[in-house]
C-alpha cells in the first residue's frame, strides 16, 4: 500500500470519479486554470477541459444554487467553496435548497451533488477565515455532512459522496492536507454515516472526527506511555451520525471525552453527550468531558490562536480528570 | 394563430383566474393554510410565455406559482389537492401553495426564498448546455427579486457561461408593499440586464400576444446561440401581495386604471372583435372551466391527508 497525503487521496478520488462518470464535473473559484487554491485539482483543467472543470466568478450564492439546479436535472456537480467560511454566503443554497427540495416537492427530484470545502483553524488566518462550523450544517435534515480524518477515509468517503443521490457537504480540514496515510491501490468506497474505531483501548473512550480525531490519537499515544489505554472512535460523518461504535465503546470503558475543533457551545460534543446519556445512562461512571475551541473569535497571533484551539494536552488533562 | 390555440390560451387564463378566486374562498374557509399569493392580473404572462416553449424547455418560478403550474398542463385537481395539503397533491402535501412542481412536465417549482431559484435556473441551463442540447430555461421572478444578490450573481454567471436562459421579470410594480422606485435604484428592470450583457426587452405583460411573440423570439435567440435573454413583462397584480394584505401602499384609482387593462378582457375583445370566436363559444369555455374546478375541489376535499408514516419519507434517496 502506498502512503499518500490526504490532498493526493482527495485528488485521486475526484479524478477516478470524473473518469468513471461523464456526469461528474467540478465547479468553483480557481479550480481550473489555477489548479485549485489548495492544489487539489492541479492538472484537471488540462486533462478534462473547461467544460468539466469550470472556473466560476466570486459568486458563492450562484455556485451553491447552480450546483443544485444542475443536480436536479441529473448531473453530479462537485462544487468547491474556496473555504467553508465562504459557504456562509451560500448558506441558503445549501441548507434551504440542496437539503430541502426533495422532501418539499414530495420526492419528485433528487439533488446528487457534493459541496467540497476546506475548513478549520490553526493557520493564523484570523477570525473570518478560521471557522470549524461543521455542526451548523449538520443541523439540517436532508443534507449529509462528512469530514474525514485520514487519507484512506477521505478517498473512500469522497467517492461515495459523489455517487450518493443525496447532497453531501464534504469538509476537508486544511491542516490535514499534508497528513500521510496508507491508501490501497484500486477502487474502494466507504459507507457514509458509519463511525469507525481508529484505536482500541479499555480505559476511556475518545470520540472525535477530522482534526479532532487526530488530536485524540496523539493524546492516546501519550496516554499509553503512562499505561492508560484509550479507545478512539472516529465519527467520520456528522449527519447521518452513527453513534453505534461510540456507545459500544462507552459501555466498555464507562468514561468518555469528546474532542472537536469547533466551539464548545452547541457543538458535536453536546450532541454526543446527550446521546450517550440517552443510550447508555447506566454505564456512566464519570462526567463526560468536552474538549473544544474556546468561545472566542479565533485570533491571528500564533500563541493566542493556539491557546484557543484544542491540543493533545487538553485531551490528556480531561482524561485524567475523570479516570 | 390557429383559432384552437387562441381558445386554449383563453381557457388557460380563465382557468387560472377562477382557480385563484376559488383558492381565496377556500382560504377564507380555513381550508388552505400558510401564505397564499394570487396571480390575478398576471395570467397573460404564464400562459403566453409557456405557450412559446417546447415541452423539453424548463420552467421555474417563485412562490406566486399557481398560474405557471396550470399553464404547463399539470392537472388542476392535483394542484388543488396540494393547496389543501392532501396526499394526492403534486408535492404530496409537503409543499403547499408556494411549492408546486411537476418534474414530469419540466416544471421545477415554486420557490419561496426571493431570488434563490434564479441560481437553480442557472444550474438547469448548465445541465442542458453541458449535454449539448438546445433546450432552454424559462425563469420567472418579480421586480423585487432584482434587488437581491442571487439575481446579480445568476445573471452574471449565465452571461459568462452563455447559458440558455430566458429571464422573465414579472414587473407588477411592487414587492409586497414597496413600489419599484422605493426599492430599486433604476426603475426599468432591463437596465439591470444591460450590466450582464443582455439588451433586454420591455413587453406589455397584459397582452398575451405580445408575451408569446417576445418569448418565442427570445427562445429562438437562445437556441441560435445568442446567449441568455431578458424580458421585462410590465404587469400588475390586481389583488394584494398575499391574503390579508391591507393594501395601504396603493390607491384605488391606480388599481382601477390597471384593471381596465385586464389581460383576459384584452384577449376576449380580440377574439370577439376579430370574429375569431363567438360569445357563445367563450361562454362554453367558461362553463367547462367551472366544471373542471368544481371537480378539482371535490377531488381535493375527498382525497386523504398524508399518512403520518410519510413524515420521514423523501428526505434522503439513499435511505429509501
Ligand atoms: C430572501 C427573502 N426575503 C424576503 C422574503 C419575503 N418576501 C416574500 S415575497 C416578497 C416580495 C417579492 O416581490 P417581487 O419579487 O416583486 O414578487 P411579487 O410578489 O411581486 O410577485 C418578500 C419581500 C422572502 N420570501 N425571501
Ligand atoms: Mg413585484
Amino acid at each position: 500500500m502506498a502512503r499518500i497525503t490526504m490532498r493526493q487521496a482527495i485528488t485521486d478520488a475526484l479524478r477516478e470519479e470524473m473518469l468513471r462518470d461523464e456526469n461528474v464535473f467540478i465547479m468553483g473559484q480557481e479550480v481550473g486554470v489555477w489548479g485549485g487554491t489548495y492544489a487539489v485539482t492541479r492538472g484537471f483543467y488540462d486533462e478534462f477541459g473547461p467544460r468539466r472543470v469550470r472556473d466560476t466568478p466570486i459568486s458563492e450564492m450562484v455556485i451553491g444554487g447552480a450546483a443544485v439546479g444542475a443536480a436536479m436535472n441529473g448531473l453530479r456537480p462537485v462544487a468547491e467553496f474556496m473555504t467553508i467560511n465562504f459557504a456562509f454566503v451560500a448558506f441558503d443554497a445549501i441548507v434551504n435548497h440542496a437539503a430541502k427540495l426533495r422532501s418539499m416537492f414530495g420526492g419528485q427530484m433528487k439533488v446528487p451533488l457534493v459541496f467540497r470545502a476546506p475548513g478549520g483553524g490553526g493557520r493564523q488566518l484570523g477570525a473570518t477565515h478560521s471557522h470549524t462550523p461543521d455542526v451548523i450544517f449538520a443541523h439540517f435534515p436532508g443534507l449529509k455532512v462528512v469530514s474525514p480524518a485520514t487519507p484512506y477515509d477521505a478517498k473512500g468517503l469522497l467517492k461515495a459522496a459523489i455517487r450518493s443521490d443525496d447532497p453531501v457537504l464534504f469538509i476537508e480540514h486544511a491542516t490535514l492536507y499534508q497528513l500521510r496515510g496508507e491508501v490501497p491501490e484500486g477502487e474502494y468506497l466507504l459507507p457514509i454515516g458509519k463511525a469507525d474505531v481508529k484505536r482500541e483501548g479499555s480505559d476511556v473512550t475518545l470520540i472525535g472526527y477530522a482534526q479532532g480525531l487526530q488530536v485524540a490519537m496523539e493524546a492516546a499515544t501519550d496516554l499509553a506511555k503512562e499505561g492508560i489505554e484509550a479507545e478512539v472512535v472516529d465519527l467520520r460523518a456528522l449527519r447521518p451520525l452513527d453513534m453505534g461504535p461510540a456507545v459500544a465503546s462507552f459501555q466498555k470503558t464507562f468514561k468518555a471525552v469528546v474532542v472537536e475543533e469547533g466551539h464548545r457551545s452547541y457543538g458535536i460534543g453536546a450532541e454526543v453527550v446527550a446521546r450517550l446519556q440517552e443510550e447508555a445512562f447506566d454505564y456512566m461512571d464519570a462526567p463526560i468531558k468536552r474538549v473544544a475551541q474556546h468561545e472566542v473569535p479565533l485570533p491571528y497571533s500564533r500563541e493566542l490562536e493556539q491557546a484557543a484551539l484544542i491540543n493533545k494536552q487538553r485531551v490528556i488533562d480531561a482524561v485524567k480528570e475523570i479516570l | 394563430m390557429e383559432k384552437a390555440t387562441l381558445l386554449e390560451w383563453y381557457r388557460q387564463m380563465v382557468l387560472i383566474r377562477r382557480f385563484e378566486q376559488k383558492c381565496a374562498e377556500l382560504y377564507q374557509l380555513g381550508k388552505i393554510g400558510g401564505f397564499l399569493h394570487l396571480y390575478i392580473g398576471q395570467e397573460a404572462i404564464a400562459v403566453g410565455s409557456i405557450a412559446a416553449r417546447r415541452a423539453a424547455d424548463h420552467v421555474i418560478t417563485a412562490y406566486r406559482d399557481h398560474g405557471h403550474a396550470l399553464a404547463v398542463g399539470t392537472e388542476t385537481k392535483y394542484i388543488m389537492a396540494e393547496m389543501l395539503g392532501k396526499a394526492t397533491g403534486v408535492s404530496k402535501g409537503k409543499g403547499g401553495s408556494m411549492h408546486l412542481a411537476d418534474v414530469s412536465r419540466n416544471f421545477w417549482g415554486g420557490h419561496a426564498v426571493v431570488g434563490a431559484h434564479l441560481s437553480l435556473a442557472v444550474g438547469l441551463a448548465l445541465s442542458e448546455s453541458y449535454r449539448g442540447t438546445d433546450n432552454a430555461v424559462l425563469c420567472y421572478f418579480g421586480d423585487g427579486a432584482t434587488n437581491i444578490g442571487y439575481f446579480h450573481e445568476s445573471l452574471n454567471l449565465a452571461g459568462v457561461w452563455q447559458l440558455p436562459v430566458v429571464w422573465i421579470c414579472e414587473n407588477n410594480q411592487y414587492g409586497m408593499g414597496t413600489a419599484v422606485d422605493r426599492a430599486s435604484a433604476v426603475s426599468e428592470m432591463i437596465r439591470k440586464a444591460h450590466a450582464y450583457g443582455m439588451e433586454g426587452k420591455q413587453v406589455d405583460g397584459m397582452n398575451v400576444f405580445a408575451v408569446y411573440e417576445a418569448t418565442k423570439a427570445a427562445l429562438q435567440a437562445v437556441r441560435d446561440g445568442a446567449g441568455p435573454q431578458f424580458l421585462e413583462m410590465i404587469t400588475y397584480r390586481f389583488e394584494g401581495h398575499s391574503m390579508g394584505d391591507p393594501l395601504r401602499y396603493r390607491t384605488k384609482d391606480e388599481v382601477e386604471k390597471w384593471r381596465a387593462d385586464d389581460p383576459i378582457g384584452i384577449l376576449e375583445r380580440h377574439l370577439l372583435e376579430q370574429g375569431i370566436a363567438t360569445q357563445q363559444e367563450l361562454d362554453q369555455v367558461d362553463t367547462a372551466v367551472d366544471a373542471e374546478l368544481a371537480a378539482a375541489v371535490q377531488f381535493a376535499e375527498e382525497s386523504p391527508l398524508p399518512a403520518l408514516e410519510k413524515l420521514y419519507t423523501d428526505i434522503y434517496v439513499d435511505s429509501e
